[in-house]
């Protein structure tokens, strides 16, 4: 028993020791700056490399805590995102007087997205979503001399504390009528009826508040202008990454036999977020809002291939998370060095980028394809999937409208292509040294969003771990 | 590995190219990785030749398949029938010559290589395709460096043109996926669901599911071809984009759409005869339509573009009328069209390049300071126009024998109309020839006729696509023997 504990909850455990040692370090060593992002990143790596061996399924808790491969796969592509961020925001932290308590409050989120990921039942991943988003409305806070911040922090602790009551509300209604909050149960009992069916909606609005699925989404612009990038890049993958993984779990299990009801909604709903992201995407000025509606638009791709609900549909949501972990933190991680040296953030400011600084706008450019769904770049592999298991269930109406939504999302991504390259600037960003952890977190990022769409096996990977659905 | 070559040349190419210095370096390295891989293409048809059992076009040869996405059952499936190899041929001749024309491009001059070697990467990978899946991808692999090969290196309002091709284009992409989609969801073949062509084909997709899919493939691949009325981002892109990008636009990527309306027709047979009294109404609108605009242009780019689309009418054309004859007169159409309009836009280029106008009005009696150039233009002018000893007069043609096998009278309308486009087509290549090249000299600006001629490279270039032009011309059986048995 003892050692299934130590075994099963090692992802778990291995954070909240690197927070423990995190946190005796702040208060017993003065550490340099420096000698800090050393041991951060090197604690992160070493949770990479540990989350990778070892692994065996089982559950925990009378099925409290669930693992199996598809949960370690998500754990590790979350850790893989949080060690890129941590790699990329070292030139923005190296300046910043609180580089201890901004690790213990990522890794704390992180905790809590690994427990909401593991959960087998209602109460812990309710629990795993508070203590993924509280230190994170902290985190949106952590410029700490810049109004803008804490008024995101705001935005962002008012808008999650409305999605927890929604969803606390639509738990409790689950639990009034079917008497149990265990994933494996409610399978059988769910049947539809009103309640059961008012509870879903509920619970739907929860999710989608978390992932800004439209009309749940006015935060998301806000809260990623004013956070620092760092918060932002963290915000728009590991966690809506997080929470589309048990969507998708909860979806395909616990309301598997309601399938026809959401299949609806979540029509209208991709529909709605594919437009709007994209409609508003192309009106931004400020770079940082401008990903903001483009991540909306990407989720509302997700939700067309959430409609699939198939093993195909399950495998493409991870696959594309995974990819969109690589090629949103490539952008993300040129315009967190570009923000961090100069402060600009504005797309005006990318005019004539490239006779400054090529290799950072092909690293931006590349990025911005693999977003927009070009091949060769793994985007494209993604997008393919994702759409392709929408038309699954035969549903070509959604899928038309959503291909045809890519040629506005290729717009405005070709727009900064434009800027970059075409377009001339009296006063460029001026050429940017990269420093080293940023040069590795944008190697890692372009790697991966070469190898994993070209790489056929990666994807077979993934899809031979979906099959519980 | 033979033909995974055609892939795998440009792409070392292009990744060497990444590592050079300086123009020289760059244009040598693209040059000669473009004339290993013509030469390469040249002996593999001479092998194809051989191996293929005579008179059987559609053999496949130098199959390769491997896994590449197994739960989707999506293989990298390559190999060559007589139409894809006169494809590559096409391609493989329009590359060298693009290149070359391309021999002083001074900005960014990596990068501008470096684009065009992944554009032909793109189109051979599309032309080798037997997986819908791979077609589709090496289809959209060319999208982007067309939008940066103009929006970066182009003239005039370049950056609207720019966006105007990909967002179309991508528009057609999005059309052909949901028609791929659709077909990998409603053929009934034996191993589930697939990609394959070969697979597809033998298994025939259920009469329902083709005509709905059909028109989704069918537009999207036609958008590539400038299909009327999506043809608009022709005229802009082909103007806006620099010499070598124009001749490969025009030359090679139109074609992609064209193959592949051509593979779509052939694989749903029944909704290719349900909907062939709309496509060829679209393309009899495209050809006339597109003469009449030409006769509008002042701009020489501005003419070659329209006539293109005109021209690519009779591919529609050719494939809307479905008899085997006309199919070939469109395949023919394609190479020579490809080889035509890309000479046509060398020889505007040269011309540009010493007088810096491209306006019919400000040039004249050019043939005196620069014959060789001049007399390039002719040739190219003449094969549009349809001369006999010209690859256009083969495949115009073959195009409208094919149509008129077809006894309806919609048809026949349609052909008699195709077949006047030729008057309008000569009314306009020989009013811009007589202007610019006959008469008083105009538009050399203070160098007056010490303007110099073609220099070698330019020469080379000429001579590869004019030495296609006659060949097929004058010999047309070897092609016709190619593409039909």
């Amino acid at each position: 028993m003892m050692s299934d504990f130590f075994i099963l909850m090692k992802q778990e455990l291995v954070i909240t020791v690197i927070i423990f040692i995190l946190l005796l370090l702040k208060i017993g060593a003065d550490l340099s700056n420096e000698k800090m992002l050393q041991l951060a990143n090197a604690l992160l790596l070493l949770n990479l490399v540990l989350g990778f061996i070892g692994n065996r399924p089982g559950v925990l808790f009378n099925e409290m805590f669930l693992a199996n491969p598809l949960v370690v796969l998500e754990k590790n592509i979350l850790s893989l995102g949080t060690l890129i961020i941590s790699l990329q925001s070292s030139a923005w932290l190296k300046k910043h007087d609180h580089v201890p308590e901004f690790y213990i409050l990522l890794l704390c989120t992180l905790l809590g997205m690994f427990f909401m990921i593991s959960s087998g039942n209602l109460l812990i991943f309710y629990v795993g979503l508070e203590l993924s988003s509280i230190p994170l409305a902290a985190m949106a806070n952590f410029d700490l001399g810049r109004k803008r911040s804490s008024e995101a922090a705001m935005k962002f602790i008012i808008s999650s504390a409305f999605a927890s009551g929604l969803l606390l509300f639509g738990i409790s209604l689950v639990y009034g009528a079917t008497g149990t909050l265990t994933f494996s149960e409610l399978g059988a009992l769910i049947a539809g009826g009103p309640l059961q069916t008012f509870a879903f909606v509920l619970l739907l609005a929860g999710f989608a508040f978390k992932i800004s699925v439209v009309p749940f989404h006015l935060w998301t612009a806000d809260v990623y202008e004013g956070a620092p990038v760092a918060v932002t890049s963290w915000l728009s993958v590991v966690s809506k990454g997080s929470v589309l993984f048990v969507f998708v779990s909860v979806l395909y299990t616990v309301f598997k036999p309601i399938a026809g009801s959401w299949y609806n909604m979540l029509f209208v709903l991709s529909v709605l977020t594919i437009l709007t992201g994209n409609l508003f995407a192309i009106r931004q000025h400020n770079i940082k809002r401008f990903l903001a509606f483009s991540s909306i638009a990407q989720i509302g791709f997700i939700l067309v291939g959430i409609t699939g609900s198939s093993q195909l549909a399950a495998a493409s949501v991870v696959y594309f998370v995974l990819i969109y972990v690589f090629s949103n933190l490539a952008a993300f991680g040129v315009i967190a060095l570009v923000s961090a040296v100069t402060g600009r953030e504005q797309l005006n400011d990318y005019r004539g980028f490239y006779r400054t600084n090529p290799v950072l706008s092909w690293v931006l450019t590349i990025a911005l394809f693999s977003l927009a769904g070009v091949p060769p770049t793994a985007g494209f592999f993604g997008k393919f999937f994702l759409l392709l298991a929408g038309a699954g269930k035969g549903n070509y109406i959604l899928v038309t409208i959503a291909a045809l939504n890519m040629i506005l999302s290729f717009y405005y991504y070709l727009r900064l292509v434009k800027a970059i390259f075409m377009d001339v600037n009296e006063q460029p960003i001026e050429q940017l040294s990269i420093p080293a952890y940023s040069k590795l977190a944008l190697f890692i990022c372009i790697t991966g969003i070469i190898v994993t769409g070209l790489a056929g096996y990666v994807y077979d990977y993934i899809h031979s771990l979906s099959s519980k659905f | 590995m033979l033909l995974s070559a055609l892939i795998i040349l440009p792409l070392l190419t292009a990744i060497a190219l990444l590592f050079c210095n300086g123009l020289r370096q760059v244009r040598v390295l693209a040059l000669s990785g473009a004339v290993v891989q013509l030469i390469y293409v040249l002996w593999l048809l001479v092998v194809y030749w051989q191996q293929r059992p005579a008179g059987d076009a559609a053999a496949i040869l130098f199959e390769e398949d491997h896994l590449w996405f197994t739960p989707l059952n999506i293989h990298y499936h390559i190999g060559v029938d007589g139409i894809a190899m006169a494809m590559i041929l096409l391609t493989a001749l329009v590359a060298v010559a693009g290149i070359l024309v391309s021999w002083s491009v001074e900005k960014l001059n990596r990068e501008f290589f470096f684009l065009l070697v992944l554009l032909s990467l793109g189109a051979y990978g599309f032309f080798i395709s037997l997986d819908l899946f791979t077609l589709f991808f090496f289809l959209e692999v060319a999208v982007i460096p067309k939008f940066l090969l103009i929006g970066i290196w182009g003239s005039g309002s370049k950056e609207y043109s720019a966006m105007k091709l990909a967002l179309l284009l991508m528009g057609g992409s999005a059309l052909v996926f949901v028609g791929l989609a659709g077909i990998y969801f409603n053929a009934p073949t034996a191993a589930g669901h697939t990609f394959d062509l070969l697979q597809i084909a033998r298994a025939a997709i259920p009469a329902e599911a083709q005509k709905l899919f059909f028109p989704f493939a069918f537009i999207g691949f036609g958008i590539f071809t400038a299909l009327f009325p999506f043809h608009t981002w022709v005229p802009d892109g082909h103007s806006s984009a620099p010499t070598a990008a124009s001749m490969f636009l025009a030359g090679i990527s139109m074609k992609l759409g064209g193959y592949g309306c051509l593979r779509m027709a052939l694989l749903m047979p029944e909704a290719a005869q349900a909907y062939s009294g709309i496509i060829i109404l679209l393309a009899t609108i495209a050809i006339i339509y597109g003469a009449f605009a030409t006769m509008m242009q002042t701009d020489l780019k501005y003419i070659n573009a329209y006539s293109s689309v005109s021209h690519c009418g009779f591919v529609l054309l050719g494939i809307g009328m479905l008899t085997k004859t006309a199919i070939m007169g469109a395949v023919l159409q394609m190479v020579s069209h490809g080889l035509m309009t890309a000479l046509f836009f060398a020889a505007i280029g040269m011309l540009y390049d010493r007088t810096h106008t491209r306006q019919v009005a400000q040039l004249g009696g050019l043939l005196k300071v620069m014959p060789f150039i001049a007399t390039v233009f002719v040739i190219a002018g003449l094969c549009s126009l349809g001369l006999p000893g010209l690859s256009g007069f083969v495949a115009e043609v073959t195009v409208f024998m094919g149509a008129w096998q077809n006894e309806d009278a919609l048809y026949r309308i349609a052909t008699v109309l195709a077949c006047a486009s030729i008057v309008l087509t000569a009314v306009y290549i020989l009013r811009a020839m007589g202007k610019v090249i006959m008469g008083p000299l105009a538009g050399t600006g203070s160098l007056g006729d010490s303007l110099p001629d073609a220099g070698w490279n330019e020469k080379l270039a000429a001579g590869i696509l004019i030495t296609g032009i006659l060949v097929m011309g004058i010999t047309p059986f070897w092609i016709i023997q190619l593409i039909s048995g």
